[in-house]
């Protein structure tokens, strides 16, 4: 139906040739209106319950099959309206620099605390007030200046062929690079995120020089070139081509529960130094929202424990809220100490562990 | 007024073709010498090689694989030609990007070939392993020799086929014949194809990424997301242009005074039988290019679609009807633009019209990325302006598919500029000198000489560009509107996520639907 809609309307706009004028930019002047009639407000109750009911509009690198439900249902019990794109956080965060104060965005909403740290220093988000998200998500997995808080929590460990690993040879990260790994690591690529935030953590910990040679020892050990994706390491790893490596653990849920008779199990490292490297899905609320009470509610209601469960259980993740249990697929992988460290660390030194990646060979 | 009306609307072309060149440009006030070095010591060389590397492969490639099969289906007669020289297009409608997961996904560890090495015995070390230069070739080249085919076809049937029977009858070898005759008078149309192939591989991000395999692209999308460096990003891709500019001038040096096709109609074609040991080599190899060009990956599509058949998300069908309108104002549009272009060129060829002309097309070579970027940071500074002006804070220009349709625009003007010129340098001043002389005012010529004899440049523009928008993918992600998810959109969310089965509906619709202009396409150059 609404593509019945964006037919007609391109199909007019086609025809008179005048592109500007789309469904989005004429909701868009419709609410510029709104805005302008509240200035000269007549009926300060219609205009409330216009505002009250005024679509969000979301920009989002977290993929579609994974918002879309939760939006929905938002709108089932609150009645508002929400929108949204998804793209990459690099060209969200750019777009909605461009669009400055002139944009229609409300949320920003990526994976992995470096993007969201990226925002901030953009100057694209607002401190969010709400005593709701205050409560439902700690400290370390929000933004020191509250202008993003972390919905989902995903661990970046190691995962082992039951077949040819005992776990008792595996302890941490930085051992990956030790002699016995030789041939026997698969990696994805470094230019994929959650790489570089591990590196970043190891930096955070070791130092950069330190880093490097921890680096230096996966690369030594790959048995192959690294993978553009986490799939396709755990499919080398059942496949033999290699015994270990390093992925997120929704990658291997959703393997797990393709086949449960997968023969590959989750590791959790550095139990005894400095815990499992960790990282969020996380939004924080645009500079020039105008809807920053609507914004509030669904960040509000996405860390609520109505949602949380759902939320993160539906891609196989942790709930951000400490209150709530994982589903039990994931709850069945047991539980592990966290890294603690704040996760804007992990944007902070970003860059620095691009550098550190490229200097060992990582590509 | 009428008299500079063409020069006018050229120039305004032009300006906003190089539009989103200005923040490029503009990126080189503020160097991060650091990062340079950086970059230097460990990524350049790696960069240009692996993409010297590229180009020499999958120019080479396809030249031998374009020239070598337009010359067997056009010269020769045997058993299943008619269905080949249409078959040998099709890999057209398989953007490169899904080709590539279809290609690692068959031969990746846990793939359908290791499931059947396995069956017969045989381990992983059997496998080959296709992320290294070679497999990333052979993506490109399957995917892109379509075009130095195509057009190498028509050229050998208009002309290269009486002109090798004559250079035999005079006494050259077949070797000589082909060579110093075939080759070097069908010049300007497998120059034109390469430079097709080739500005594609130079822009491509999704299939390297997937190959993980660095190239300029990867570097600039690598400086932009891991280093935060937008300066750096759009400086690399500066470089990444004029690799492209060389290329333009090397087409324009290579297609020299001639065009892409003469007059004349093709003879009625006499075809010699194939025979002997070569023969059947040709045919086997004519055949494994389709096989694998287009059977192999559909099969392993549909495949893919019939087995995670319960997983598919719905709503794929509306995901369809847009790239389908998108893909049809886009060549409408584009269409129109470059109608202005070729007739500024007919009215009047000088030196600045011809490089307007040549340089509003330069948006073919650039990722989509780096010009949906350069096209959203030009359209929101005009936005702010106009802002300021009327004093009222909300979107112009950048808003709507206003972005979205001009980014279309530039990026694949010079393909449907590329037929409609070549459909008017066969119109000869001297047709429509007669046709003045013969009483016809400019109505009439307009509608009753230039219409019906640039109709085929039209139609073959046309479906060109609507088969190139619907595969297009970076500039839709980072510029469409709500609403407006393609098919494309869907494949990049599936497949960076490495979901490569639940990719297959999107795709497998992407190539259905990218079938039908092809086939209409090759409809048309049968003459």
């Amino acid at each position: 139906m609404k593509t019945m809609n964006n037919w007609l309307v391109a199909l007019a706009v086609g025809s008179a040739l005048t592109l500007t004028a789309c469904d989005n930019s004429e909701q868009e002047k419709q609410t510029a209106g709104e805005e302008q009639n509240v200035a000269e407000t007549k009926s300060p109750a219609a205009e409330k319950s216009a505002n009250e009911q005024k679509e969000i509009v979301v920009y989002s690198s977290r993929k579609e099959h994974l918002i879309k439900p939760f939006f929905e249902q938002f709108t089932q019990e609150t009645g508002i309206p929400v929108v949204y794109i998804t793209d990459g956080a690099a060209p969200l965060i750019s777009r909605l620099k461009a669009e400055g104060e002139r944009s229609p965005a409300d949320i920003l909403m990526t994976v992995d605390a470096g993007n969201l740290w990226q925002a901030t220093q953009e100057d694209i988000l607002q401190p969010i007030e709400s005593d709701v998200l205050e409560n439902n998500i700690p400290e370390s997995l929000q933004d020191p200046n509250n202008e993003w808080y972390g919905l989902t929590v995903r661990a970046r460990t190691i995962v082992y062929s039951k077949d040819r690993v005992n776990p008792e040879e595996l302890t941490t990260y930085e051992a990956l690079g030790d002699e016995q790994w030789k041939g026997r690591l698969c990696l994805r690529t470094s230019k994929k995120v959650y790489n570089q935030s591990l590196v970043a953590m190891l930096i955070a910990r070791h130092g950069e020089e330190k880093a490097q040679q921890i680096v230096e020892g996966w690369v030594g050990n790959l048995a192959t070139a690294p993978f553009s994706n986490d799939t396709k390491v755990m499919n080398a790893i059942e496949a033999g081509a290699c015994d270990v490596g390093i992925v997120n653990t929704y990658y291997f849920g959703r393997l797990e529960k393709e086949n449960p008779e997968i023969p590959l199990a989750l590791f959790w490292p550095n139990q005894d130094t400095s815990g499992v490297h960790v990282n969020i899905s996380g939004a924080g609320i645009t500079k020039h929202s105008s809807n920053v009470e609507n914004a509030t509610k669904l960040l509000e209601w996405l860390s609520s424990a109505e949602a949380q469960q759902m939320y993160a259980g539906h891609n196989m993740e942790y709930p951000a809220n400490p209150e709530i249990k994982p589903v039990p697929e994931v709850e069945a992988w047991g539980s592990f100490k966290a890294d603690d460290i704040n996760l804007s660390k992990a944007g902070e030194l970003q860059p620095q562990a691009v550098k550190v990646m490229d200097r060992a060979g990582y590509k | 007024m009428g008299a500079w009306l063409p020069a006018v609307l050229l120039s305004a072309v032009f300006a906003i073709c190089i539009m989103p060149l200005i923040p490029l440009l503009a990126s080189w006030g503020q160097v991060e010498g650091e990062l340079w070095s950086h970059l230097w010591q460990t990524e350049l060389p790696e960069l240009f090689s692996n993409t010297l590397i590229l180009i020499a492969l999958v120019g080479s490639a396809s030249f031998i694989l374009g020239v070598s099969l337009a010359w067997l289906v056009v010269m020769y007669d045997f058993p299943g030609r008619s269905i080949l020289q249409w078959g040998l297009m099709l890999p057209l409608a398989i953007p490169p990007y899904i080709l590539a997961f279809v290609l690692l996904g068959f031969t990746d560890f846990g793939g359908p070939l290791q499931q059947f090495l396995f069956s017969i015995g045989l381990g992983i070390e059997w496998l080959p392993d296709m992320r290294n230069p070679l497999g990333v070739g052979l993506v490109f080249t399957l995917s892109l020799y379509p075009y130095v085919y195509l057009l190498m076809r028509s050229a050998l049937q208009r002309k290269g086929r009486s002109s090798y029977e004559s250079a035999r009858t005079l006494g050259y070898s077949k070797a000589a014949a082909f060579w110093r005759l075939v080759i070097p008078l069908t010049r300007p149309a497998w120059v034109a194809g390469l430079a097709l192939v080739l500005m594609e591989t130079l822009a491509d991000f999704g299939a390297v990424s997937i190959f993980n395999y660095n190239t300029f692209t990867t570097a600039v999308y690598k400086s932009w997301y891991g280093f935060y460096s937008h300066g750096t990003a759009a400086q690399l891709a500066c470089l990444l242009l004029l690799f492209v500019s060389m290329a333009v001038i090397a087409e324009k040096w290579g297609r020299g005074k001639g065009r892409y096709e003469q007059s004349g109609a093709a003879l009625k074609q006499y075809r010699q039988r194939l025979t002997g040991l070569w023969g059947v080599l040709a045919q086997v190899g004519a055949w494994s290019v389709f096989a694998l060009g287009f059977i192999l990956p559909v099969t392993q599509l549909l495949y893919w679609v019939v087995s995670s058949f319960d997983q598919h998300t719905e709503g794929t069908i509306d995901l369809l009807l847009n790239t389908v309108l998108l893909a049809i104002l886009a060549a409408t549009i584009t269409l129109l633009v470059a109608s202005i272009m070729v007739w500024a060129q007919r009215q009047k060829q000088t030196k600045s019209r011809s490089f307007m002309t040549e340089f509003s097309q330069l948006g073919y070579a650039m990722p989509g990325t780096v010009l949906a970027v350069g096209i959203m940071m030009a359209l929101n500074g005009i936005d702010s302006w106009i802002a300021d002006i009327m004093d009222d804070q909300s979107q112009w220009l950048a808003t709507g598919l206003f972005a979205l349709l001009l980014a279309y625009v530039i990026r694949f003007l010079r393909i449907g500029y590329g037929p409609l010129a070549s459909s008017m340098g066969q119109i000869k001043p001297s047709v429509v000198e007669t046709a003045g002389i013969l009483g016809a005012g400019k109505r009439e010529r307009l509608f009753r000489v230039y219409i019906p004899l640039l109709r085929p440049g039209v139609f073959t523009a046309l479906l060109l560009v609507f088969v190139e928008v619907m595969k297009e993918m970076p500039a839709t992600l980072i510029l469409r509107t709500y609403g407006w998810d393609t098919l494309a959109v869907r494949i990049y969310e599936l497949s960076a996520e490495g979901q490569w089965e639940l990719t297959s509906l999107p795709a497998i619709m992407l190539v259905a639907v990218g079938i039908i202009p092809v086939i209409l396409l090759i409809k048309k150059s049968d003459l």
